[in-house]
């Protein structure tokens, strides 16, 4: 039903591939951050692209979300509590929070879950710079402890002092949330999230729960934000309101929109390419959101499925090509 | 099989449905006719509970639907099509009928992420009934085509198909020739007949009154709101009110 191409296939092994062995040819302790920020972005990302992009639903709020996972693995591991329980336990707040939000807000259509996303996203940021007692204010909190490591048997345990190992763990957490997502999105269940997007007054008269697909999605997109956030946090050692912030929810939404909504390599290709980008674009300064804000425009004019979009209109053609040259080899698809 | 009590409709001022009672009986063709802005989509809008009814109840075999919500409504076997064709125009036919389906599976979130056996038998289950659906619209060699290729006639079929795919009780088409030519409309009320052949319920609004009263075992007359007429199409098309209401009106209704 839901099969790709073979030479898709080789480019993801590929792509994998070089993830799997870039410690060894980045060296440099600076870009290595910069790629291991990329990944957690790229996780976050792709959890606002399941409310967003698959879904159809507008939430403004995926920073503040990333920040409770954060904030939540900050106070937990400082109070003593395992990095291992104190992760899953932040991204599990972060998404029953999102469960509140989205139980009011998700009943009907229209523009006003953006708005109140929108609303919540600034609040949680002003508490999490002013609630001194629990986040430390502006100055945020310091010194959280890295992962306990992981014994294996007969191998010895799993460290995660080094740059290296938390490299390893975000990525590791990327791809099972990307499996996860490719899994529910590519399946029958999947396709009502499509549904609701594409016409909601359709999905329901066929039985359609729309409410109910809202929120498990905007839930599920939380979740992942948490987790991002939790793991954010453990890796620099230090969490401020930076890391709830709205900034943070923009840059998300530019990964998602440039990247790709609606595809699941989208938010990862953006995570990874805009900050790049951004990082040449250094000398402009702040000019450099004038830019952003024109390229993002011109996306979603031109390429409403972003450089994914543009990239699998290239993949099609060469497809196009194959069939031409191997009439009977795969069929392509998708 | 589905009955309409003393249903009334109010839009503020406007009365679009006033004091409606009718019957859909188990294994018929009915059509609901009247001139435009009768309220005939209105009624479906109750039935199905898009809109909930100023007074006045709906049953389905005796249990109380007033007020129950779409996929609710949806989920006790009841189907409808929108007058203005409504589809998932993002998505691939295939995706539309599956969409449709989902209903009648436990293909839910869990399910999915850990694709359990009851997952993969259900979303087996959820292809072959929908290819099943393409062979019956003819439109099975359409199935990986995304929906704005397809002519307007296969995407008022392919919306008939969404709603036909779970096998529902009682189908309800609104207008679903509208806008079609002579040819292509033979078609789909040949589509319709097959339907019904297949056991399920017909209960459709109309324009064209030749169609329908070749078609139709029974028709519900709509004026104003009100029911001015119902019986078979002989009984209706002799009717004083009825013929007063078309020659007030338009003669194609
Ligand atoms: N949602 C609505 N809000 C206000 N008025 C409506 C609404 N839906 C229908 N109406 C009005 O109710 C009347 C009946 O409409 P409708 O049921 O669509 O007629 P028909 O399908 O018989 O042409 C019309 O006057 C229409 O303007
Ligand atoms: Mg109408």
């Amino acid at each position: 039903m839901f099969t790709k191409p073979i030479h898709t296939k080789l480019l993801y092994l590929a792509i994998l591939a070089a993830a799997l062995l870039l410690p060894w040819y980045v060296p440099d302790a600076y870009i290595f951050q910069i790629v291991t920020m990329s990944v957690l972005y790229a996780i976050a990302a792709s959890g606002m692209n399941l409310i967003l992009g698959f879904t159809g639903q507008v939430t403004l709020a995926h920073g503040a979300f990333f920040g409770m996972g954060a904030y939540g693995v900050a106070i937990m591991t400082k109070a003593g509590i395992v990095f291992w329980l104190a992760l899953p336990v932040s991204a599990l707040i972060a998404a029953f929070i999102g469960l509140l939000i989205g139980l009011p807000t998700l009943r009907t259509r229209g523009a006003y879950f953006a708005i109140v996303t929108l609303c919540f996203g600034v609040i949680v940021w002003i508490v999490s710079g002013n609630w001194i007692e629990l986040t430390g204010g502006h100055n945020g909190i310091f010194g959280i402890p890295r992962p306990s490591p992981i014994p294996v048997p007969f191998f010895g345990q799993i460290e995660f002092f080094t740059q290296t190992g938390m490299y390893y763990l975000a990525l590791a957490v990327l791809l099972l949330v990307l499996f996860a997502l490719y899994r529910l999105v590519y399946s029958v269940f999947g396709l009502t999230f499509m549904a609701v997007r594409n016409n909601e007054p359709l999905a329901d008269s066929v039985g359609i729960n729309t409410y109910a697909t809202k929120l498990v999605s905007f839930v599920a997109g939380c979740f992942i934000a948490g987790l991002a956030g939790g793991m954010y946090a453990a890796m620099m050692g230090a969490v401020s309101p930076s890391a709830a912030g709205y900034m943070l929810t923009f840059n998300f939404l530019i990964f998602v929109i440039l990247g790709g909504m609606a595809t699941l390599p989208g938010p990862v290709v953006g995570a990874f390419a805009i900050p790049v980008l951004m990082e040449f674009m250094q000398f402009l300064d702040d000019y450099r959101m004038l830019i952003f804000g024109a390229l993002l425009i011109m996306v979603i004019i031109y390429f409403p499925m972003g450089l994914v979009g543009g990239l699998r209109r290239l993949n099609q053609k060469v497809a196009a090509w194959r069939q031409q040259k191997f009439p009977e080899s795969d069929h392509a698809s998708r | 099989m589905l009955r309409v009590e003393s249903v009334t409709k109010r839009f503020q001022g406007l009365v679009a449905v006033q004091d409606l009672s009718f019957e859909i009986i188990k294994g018929e063709i009915l059509a609901i006719i009247g001139p435009n802005g009768a309220g005939k989509s209105t009624v479906f809008n109750l039935i199905t509970g898009t809109l909930k009814p100023t007074s006045g109840q709906i049953f389905i075999n005796e249990l109380d639907i007033t007020g129950a919500r779409p996929h609710q409504v949806a989920s006790k076997g009841i189907s409808r099509t929108f007058q203005t064709t409504s589809l998932f125009d993002q998505l691939r036919v295939i995706d539309n009928l599956m969409i449709g389906y989902k209903w009648r599976t436990n293909l839910g979130f869990w399910n999915t992420l850990f694709h359990t056996p009851r997952w993969k038998a259900h979303q087996a289950e959820t292809y072959q009934r929908a290819m099943e659906t393409l062979d019956f619209l003819g439109l099975a060699e359409k199935h990986d085509q995304f929906v704005p290729a397809l002519s307007q006639e296969e995407q008022k079929r392919l919306a008939i198909g969404i709603a036909l795919v779970s096998k529902p009780h009682i189908l309800l088409l609104d207008e679903p020739t509208g806008g079609l030519i002579q040819e292509e409309t033979d078609r789909v009320t040949d589509l319709i007949r097959r339907v019904r052949e297949q056991g399920t319920t017909v209960c459709l609004i109309e324009h064209k009154m030749q169609m329908i009263m070749g078609l139709a075992d029974r028709i519900v007359v709509l004026n104003y709101g009100k029911k001015i007429s119902e019986g078979a199409p002989a009984e209706v098309k002799s009717d004083q009110a009825v013929i007063e209401a078309y020659l007030g009106g338009e003669v194609h209704a």
